[in-house]
């Protein structure tokens, strides 16, 4: 992991201090609240329905087990003892109190964690691939490529006051667990075809929001070494030509899309050639320097597969279960990556409570190398893990509630806050979530339906990423009441598509319904082998749509 | 000159968040006939005609610049059991609390039992 320098430590803590000082200037009057909001929405603060919420960054996912423990303090002392990990890969507290927050930042620096840049018109936490640096499918770690975006993205003066928001993504692996193409930067680290050369395909112009768009491609192998001065060319073109007028026109998506994909590459490159490259980009030895923080960790040798671990599981069919759903294919033979649901059927998604958040931290240090990953899908990873340890950690996780075997799967579902928490929602979405997630609760049903991504949002602005679901769902309101418009087809990987809307919006309580009859259109439809998009993309909508409507007359 | 802002139907209470905790309160008359805030919302000042909504709003103006609360706003309620309800679903669930953990927020007696009056 990448561990802060003198530099570091210093930046953040006297970030702690100016915030200690703008909180006292706003309670003795020094300054109003229309002042005040943007400091503190810089510092991660937002006011939420019932109370503050504070957003912490965490930084392409990863996490130590000393922060993670650091985390569940400070959720029990400040908090109501639990956190919610959101598909930013952050972590949101629900109830601090203004007074606390300067507490709570300086317990967050004691263990190199901040909330600088979780808000405001700026280059937000840079997100990655959760199975960075052992799954089979990847061909370059992306931490170390998020970690130096990071550090020349962090108080960037010239990109501080962006038109809006900005998000980058990097994924090192065939298969894109990072949501790339919905990012406003996607880098995919791919090899060049005649050089055999690591380089970056960029991809600008993806985002979810009230125009959902998915990235367009601008380079197809930019070198490493370039990566910063180009990164640097494209946040000039959006800062020179982002729309500032208006804030639902604003992101660079609107850009892209406005003056065209060619057009914008053309301002780009333009840009990159006027550019001093060598005083813009990274000094190799400072990228080396980041990269030795991600190196392959020290792997005991083992054979590929554990006799323990193959024993356990024919003894225990719900293990064998949690083995196959919740583990992947690791680089280091006799390991796994395994995945801890935050999805128990009925608990809100990406909730765990300190205690939890202790369990994992203890499981992390004692089996993982101290390590932990945040999935965008609002799940934990514990990396690094001997194929022979597993059953115990099912065991201890078990005990506490986290051993569903559902990644994946129906009830693995992303579900933003919605009007339960967020202030800028129109509908709830956990409720929505548990619903179905008590309708399709038997683990042999979801094993049957099998890969199934559904993707909730309380609002339009898309946090619960229902566009890029295989089944969306997007809370609105409608004539005063809740109601819960439905889309099909979307997908978050490499194949990135926007789902289309099914038909007229719903309330909530015909939501699972409405599921069960898309679901049961995909199981009485596929082929041999189909998965439900697949199914989705060969038979088209038009037999969903009918199952729908069904739902649809008979509410209306 | 800018319109005057809409103001919600009658009834309507006045509700914000408190600027320190961050927690809902509601404009009620203490015992000196003087606009408070309560945390309890069952006991927040129903206002039934515009003398009385103008009231709360010049206490929301005040409130505001002497830094007490922030996000003042009127919210119109139904009277249900002698208890003023707001009408939308979006500030019903404000004064009660997520709907999904009844254990939090006012609905589990967060800042009520505490002490009713700040």
């Amino acid at each position: 992991m990448y561990r802060y320098d003198e530099f570091d430590e210093r930046f953040v803590r006297e970030r702690v201090a100016q915030f200690r000082d703008q909180v006292a200037r706003r309670l003795d009057g020094s300054i109003t609240e229309d002042e005040f909001k943007p400091l503190r929405l810089k510092n991660g603060v937002y006011l939420q329905l019932h109370a503050y919420m504070l957003r912490i960054a965490i930084p392409y996912g990863t996490l130590s087990s000393k922060q993670l423990r650091q985390l569940a303090l400070i959720g029990e002392r400040y908090d109501r003892g639990y956190g919610h990990f959101t598909t930013r890969q952050n972590l949101q507290f629900n109830w601090p109190k203004l007074r606390d927050v300067p507490e709570i930042l300086d317990l967050l620096a004691d263990v190199e964690m901040h909330c600088i840049q979780t808000s405001g018109n700026c280059i937000r936490n840079v997100t990655a691939d959760h199975f960075a640096g052992v799954a089979q499918d990847e061909i370059e770690d992306p931490r170390p490529t998020a970690e130096l975006i990071r550090q020349w993205s962090s108080l960037h003066p010239e990109f501080d006051y962006l038109p809006r928001k900005f998000k980058i993504a990097v994924t090192g692996a065939e298969h894109d667990r990072a949501v790339i193409k919905a990012h406003d930067i996607g880098l995919r680290l791919r090899r060049h075809p005649d050089t055999h050369e690591v380089s970056y395909e960029v991809s600008v112009g993806g985002g979810l929001g009230r125009t959902p768009m998915i990235g367009k491609v601008v380079r197809d192998y930019l070198p490493k070494n370039d990566l910063l001065a180009f990164l640097e060319a494209i946040m000039r073109v959006y800062n020179l030509e982002g729309r500032r007028d208006n804030k639902y026109k604003a992101r660079v998506k609107i850009l892209v899309h406005e003056i065209g994909v060619e057009e914008f590459r053309r301002r780009v490159e333009e840009e990159f050639a006027r550019l001093d490259g060598p005083s813009v980009n990274a000094d190799p030895a400072e990228v080396a320097r980041i990269a030795d923080y991600f190196k392959t960790p020290d792997y005991e040798v083992l054979p590929a597969t554990s006799r323990v671990l193959e024993a356990t599981k024919a003894a225990n069919p719900a293990f064998a279960r949690w083995i196959e759903v919740n583990t992947i294919p690791h680089k280091a033979p006799g390991y796994a990556a395994l995945t801890i649901s935050l999805k128990p059927v009925g608990e809100a998604p990406g909730d765990a409570t300190s205690d939890q958040m202790r369990l994992v931290a203890d499981l992390a240090e004692q089996y993982s190398q101290a390590e932990i990953r945040v999935t965008h899908a609002q799940n934990l990873v514990l990396p690094y893990v001997r194929q022979r340890d597993l059953f115990a950690i099912w065991q201890r996780l078990g005990e506490a509630g986290l051993a569903s075997a559902n990644i994946g799967l129906i009830t693995d579902i992303i579900s933003c806050p919605g009007l339960d928490y967020c202030a800028l929602a129109t509908a709830r979405s956990i409720p929505i979530a548990q619903a179905i997630q008590h309708r399709f609760a038997d683990d042999n049903r979801q094993k049957a339906i099998g890969e199934l991504n559904i993707k909730i949002s309380g609002c339009i602005n898309a946090c619960g990423h229902h566009h890029v679901g295989h089944i969306g769902i997007l809370g609105l309101e409608k004539r005063g009441i809740e109601s819960y418009q439905i889309t099909l087809g979307g997908d978050a990987t490499e194949n990135a598509a926007i789902g289309e809307i099914l038909g007229p919006g719903l309330a909530a309580e015909d939501v699972p319904d409405a599921i069960e009859r898309i679901v049961n259109v995909y199981l009485s439809e596929r082929a041999e082998g189909e998965s439900f998009i697949e199914n989705v993309r060969r038979i088209g909508l038009a037999p969903f749509k009918a199952a729908f409507q069904e739902v649809a007359h008979a509410v209306a | 000159m800018a319109a005057a802002p809409k103001r919600v139907p009658l009834p309507a209470i006045l509700l914000a968040n408190d600027l320190l905790d961050g927690d809902v309160v509601f404009a009620v008359t203490d015992a000196n006939g003087q606009l408070a805030w309560t945390r309890d919302p069952a006991l927040a000042l129903v206002a039934s005609d515009d003398p009385a909504a103008e009231s709360l709003e010049a206490f929301a103006a005040a409130e505001l610049a002497g830094n007490r609360v922030v996000d003042a706003y009127l919210v119109d309620v139904a009277m249900e059991t002698g208890q003023p309800v707001p009408r939308h679903f979006r500030e019903r669930f404000k004064t009660l609390g997520p709907s999904n953990r009844p254990d939090l927020g006012k609905q589990a007696g967060d800042g009520i039992s505490a002490g009713q009056r700040v």
